[in-house]
């Protein structure tokens, strides 16, 4: 590979320093909102990294994928409110739960193709949603505080800022590493394989939904992980977590960043969600300019942001 | 008579009020290259899909190398070493000639639940594929991608993905449609030294082609076996001169 | 015994309603083959222009022709403008690009009508309860609704079922080449029925206004309603859409009347109260779920592509 000096490696090498010292620059100028606004980029940009992986690379359309950020959030909500406070039991059962959720909702839509997936997996979510709301112990529509953060005995303090976006940030690299490895395996290649012809990759002898299901499972738990670390930062867990237009603002980070590679997701995450609290900031309607943008995006902007950067290379 | 490799009996495919195949009945010893000719609308893919699994027939039965594969899925079959080349070329556009080769041999080496090592660093993948491209003479395109191959580099693309699993079986379905003359002079020549390896079924327009090649041909018309001859017989039967032969001469091939 | 029959009417009037935003997304879908998540918003549109063109006329009838009009012109210009571009493209991108849409609109109206929701009052003549049968009076707007919504499905279905427009529009469900092949203007009739569309959106959206509030994300719930109905009714199909509108309707008026006291016999008294709403929602998604693994491509598929 002689690509080793092209745009879009050098930003995606910026993007990584940047997010690694950010913190740095967060304490040495004091300035607190960026670490937040950051943990929460982070947070979502692994949710993205997930979505992808079934998404661009697996070519399916979820538009229920905020459901596991859901599931997540409520494995470890749920169990810091029944008293069992540690991180060891707390995140094993998100990613559980969430691996669970996806292998059966997923053995039934992928029976489905195109309008009708995007459709099933919508209504699923939603299901997921209202199944929420129906939590009366749990605080229902309202959702459920958590007064304290998960303990991972002396390992890490989640409770310590720095050490959290830490945290977020080591499982964002390790979801994209894992992300990496799995796309140029035997088992990532069939799952391409599938998304670009599904009936030569069987006549070929691939079950080709055993291979998609799979990868469903395996994203779906990644953004279970994605959850946990959402209603942490956040100390609480609502329905609205999993609300459609969530799911909806996932596939938008996806598809600003470019579908079907590493990094896009991570830089469309950035940019959706800066664009969205520095618009906030100027007009209370961000929407207003946000709403048009994502049109003139889709319009013109085919490949993305990823897409973008690789065709300033070649002029 | 030795068993055949493929035996289909009684077979029956409707499809609404119209009959695609219609008790139909064959076999094919193991090493022949059997073709199968007939007008347009014969039923001449429907037959083919439902030898390898594309489509399943309503009645009737498939038996392959010994064992009954009628209600199989396409993937198990080709586990079985059936494999197709399609009509309309179906490749993996995005991917490299030499990938989709790959993926080819991978099915058929072992399970592919791998998700850690680096699949295209696989040596003896690379080299079966490598092999199969350059059987067909593509090993120079190797790292092309499909959807800059020439019309022509595709359906040899196509046999490369066919011969790389290893068939017993070759279903090709017009391997030579869309090809010009010197493409079509070299594909036959391919075919002549495959049919030393593998048992090969043939759906073919060129006539030519498939007079020069086959060892036996069936003549479809309507779903139906008119006649299934050696293709001297062939030439010499009246039924088929009047169904299909004789038009086809008057009208010029193609 | 009497609330039954009442719940039924609720139902009936409620899954009415439903057909008339279903037909428009399944007309678009089935036609442009065009997935329009701005559907709700059109529905929105429609009740926001009736309750200000109500208040500005003064006048319930003129502020709602008014309100048609307007969702119509309305629909024809997000066509021209920007939707257009995206027919034949994926999929996703309609997802997105009109999930865009909803977020402008959104803002649009909270800018323009302010976060507080608006109400529509109806006239006096429209809020009599009408007695139809002994011991039974049902609200005559509802009933009203009953009425006009019958009164368009049964247009709709005459239009498209014995005039050449309609076969037109038939036609290019099950084939798009073929109307493109017949020399017919295609983006004119594209544009025709992306408007009709948004009118029957516009219609479903000021009708419900008066029984609910007018407020900002009314459309979206209701939207993926109209969604699981096209998906079970089968995408592209006017009689599919009809029949699951109807059947969807009843479960969840009658999911909504009776589940707290079903549940009341397993649960406490305010745990039902909190999971009966949860549990007939839920209902709608379970009914799709189990109509899309038994026959992917709905009950009654338009054609097969």
């Amino acid at each position: 590979m002689t690509q080793s000096l092209n745009a879009r490696n050098v930003v995606v090498v910026l993007v990584i320093t940047g997010l690694a010292l950010l913190p740095l620059y967060s304490s040495i100028s004091g300035n607190i909102f960026v670490l937040t606004l950051f943990t929460r980029i982070v947070i979502f940009a692994l949710a993205a990294v997930s979505l992808n992986l079934i998404m661009g690379y697996g070519g399916m359309m979820s538009f229920g994928h905020a459901a596991y950020l859901g599931i997540g959030g409520y494995a470890v909500g749920i169990l810091a409110f029944e008293g069992i406070g540690s991180g060891f039991i707390q995140w094993p059962v998100a990613l559980l739960a969430s691996a669970l959720f996806a292998l059966v909702i997923g053995s039934l839509s992928l029976r489905t193709r195109g309008v009708y997936f995007i459709m099933i997996t919508l209504a699923f979510a939603q299901m997921a949603y209202y199944i929420a709301s129906g939590l009366a112990r749990y605080g229902g529509d309202d959702g459920l505080t958590i007064y304290k953060r998960s303990d991972f005995g002396g390992l890490v303090n989640l409770s310590n800022r720095v050490q959290f976006y830490y945290v977020c940030l080591g499982c964002l690299f390790a979801g994209i590493y894992l992300v990496w490895r799995i796309v140029n395996s035997r088992f990532g290649l069939v799952v391409q394989g599938v998304r670009s012809n599904e009936q030569r990759m069987q006549a070929i002898g691939f079950h080709a939904n055993r291979y998609r299901l799979v990868c469903f499972v395996i994203a779906g738990t990644m953004c279970g992980l994605a959850g946990a670390l959402l209603a942490t930062n956040t100390d609480f867990v609502s329905p609205s977590i999993m609300y459609w237009t969530r799911s909806g603002d996932l596939m938008v980070m996806v598809i600003l960043g470019g579908m079907g590679s590493l990094f896009g997701p991570v830089i469309g995450t950035i940019v959706f969600l800066v664009l969205e609290e520095s618009l906030s900031q100027i007009t209370e309607f961000w929407a207003l300019i946000m709403g048009p943008l994502l049109l003139l995006i889709v319009l013109f902007g085919r490949g993305g942001i990823d897409g973008w950067l690789g065709r300033l290379r070649r002029g | 008579m030795v068993e055949a490799l493929l035996s289909v009996k009684n077979l029956y495919r409707r499809f609404g009020g119209i009959v695609a195949t219609d008790d139909l009945s064959l076999d094919v010893p193991r090493g022949e290259l059997h073709a199968i000719i007939g007008p347009n609308g014969a039923g001449k893919t429907t037959l083919i899909s439902q030898l390898t699994g594309q489509l399943l027939p309503n009645t009737g039965t498939i038996h392959f190398a010994g064992q009954d594969v009628t209600r199989l899925p396409a993937y198990r079959r080709s586990a079985l070493g059936l494999a197709r080349s399609f009509q309309i070329t179906s490749l993996l556009k995005d991917f490299t000639a030499v990938d989709n080769v790959a993926l080819a041999a991978q099915a058929h080496d072992g399970h592919s639940f791998r998700f850690w090592g680096k699949a295209r660093a696989e040596p003896h993948l690379r080299k079966a594929a490598m092999a199969a491209l350059e059987r067909v003479g593509l090993g120079p395109r190797a790292d092309a991608v499909v959807s800059e191959l020439s019309h022509g580099e595709q359906r040899e693309l196509e046999l490369a993905v066919a011969l790389a699993a290893k068939p017993q079986m070759l279903v090709l379905d017009e391997p030579m449609a869309g090809l010009g003359v010197t493409e079509s002079a070299r594909m036959v020549k391919l075919l002549q030294e495959l049919r030393r390896e593998v048992t090969i079924v043939l759906v073919e327009h060129d006539m030519d082609a498939v007079f020069a090649l086959a060892d036996r041909i069936t003549v479809l018309v309507y779903g139906r076996v008119i006649a299934c001859d050696v293709p001297a017989g062939i030439r010499q039967n009246a039924e088929v001169r009047r169904a299909y032969l004789g038009d086809q001469q008057v009208a010029g091939h193609g | 015994m009497l609330l039954l029959v009442e719940q039924l009417l609720n139902g009936l009037q409620f899954g009415l309603l439903l057909f008339l935003l279903a037909a428009g997304l399944t007309l678009v879908f089935g036609i442009m083959d065009f997935v329009n998540l701005a559907h709700g918003s059109l529905y929105m549109m429609g009740a926001y222009f009736a309750s200000t063109f109500a208040a500005w006329t003064g006048s319930f009838i003129i502020g709602v022709a008014l309100a048609l009009g307007a969702t119509l012109l309305l629909g024809i210009v997000l066509e021209f403008v920007a939707l257009r571009h995206l027919y034949g493209r994926d999929h996703l991108d309609h997802v997105l690009a009109t999930f865009g849409l909803i977020l402008f609109f959104n803002d649009a109206v909270r800018l323009i009508w302010g976060p507080a929701g608006l109400a529509l009052p109806l006239p006096t003549w429209l809020t009599v309860p009408v007695q139809i049968v002994p011991g039974l009076f049902y609200p005559s707007y509802r009933l009203a609704i009953i009425v006009v919504s019958l009164f368009v499905a049964a247009m709709l279905y005459l239009v498209v079922m014995r005039t050449r427009i309609g076969m037109l529009i038939r036609a290019g469900a099950s084939n798009r080449e073929m109307i493109g092949a017949l020399g017919i203007n295609i983006k004119l009739l594209f544009t025709l029925v992306f408007g009709l569309g948004a009118a029957l959106a516009g219609l479903a959206g000021l009708m419900q206004a008066p029984i609910l509030t007018v407020q900002i994300g009314m459309g979206e719930n209701i939207l993926i309603l109209a969604f699981v109905i096209i998906v079970i009714g089968g995408i592209g199909s006017i009689r599919g859409a009809f029949l699951a509108a109807i059947f969807v309707g009843m479960i969840d008026t009658l999911g909504r009347a009776y589940a707290p006291d079903l549940l009341r016999h397993i649960l406490s008294p305010a745990a039902a109260s909190t999971a009966a709403p949860a549990l007939s929602s839920m209902l709608i998604y379970l009914l799709m779920a189990i109509v899309l693994v038994v026959r992917p491509e709905g009950l009654f598929p338009a054609s097969k592509r």
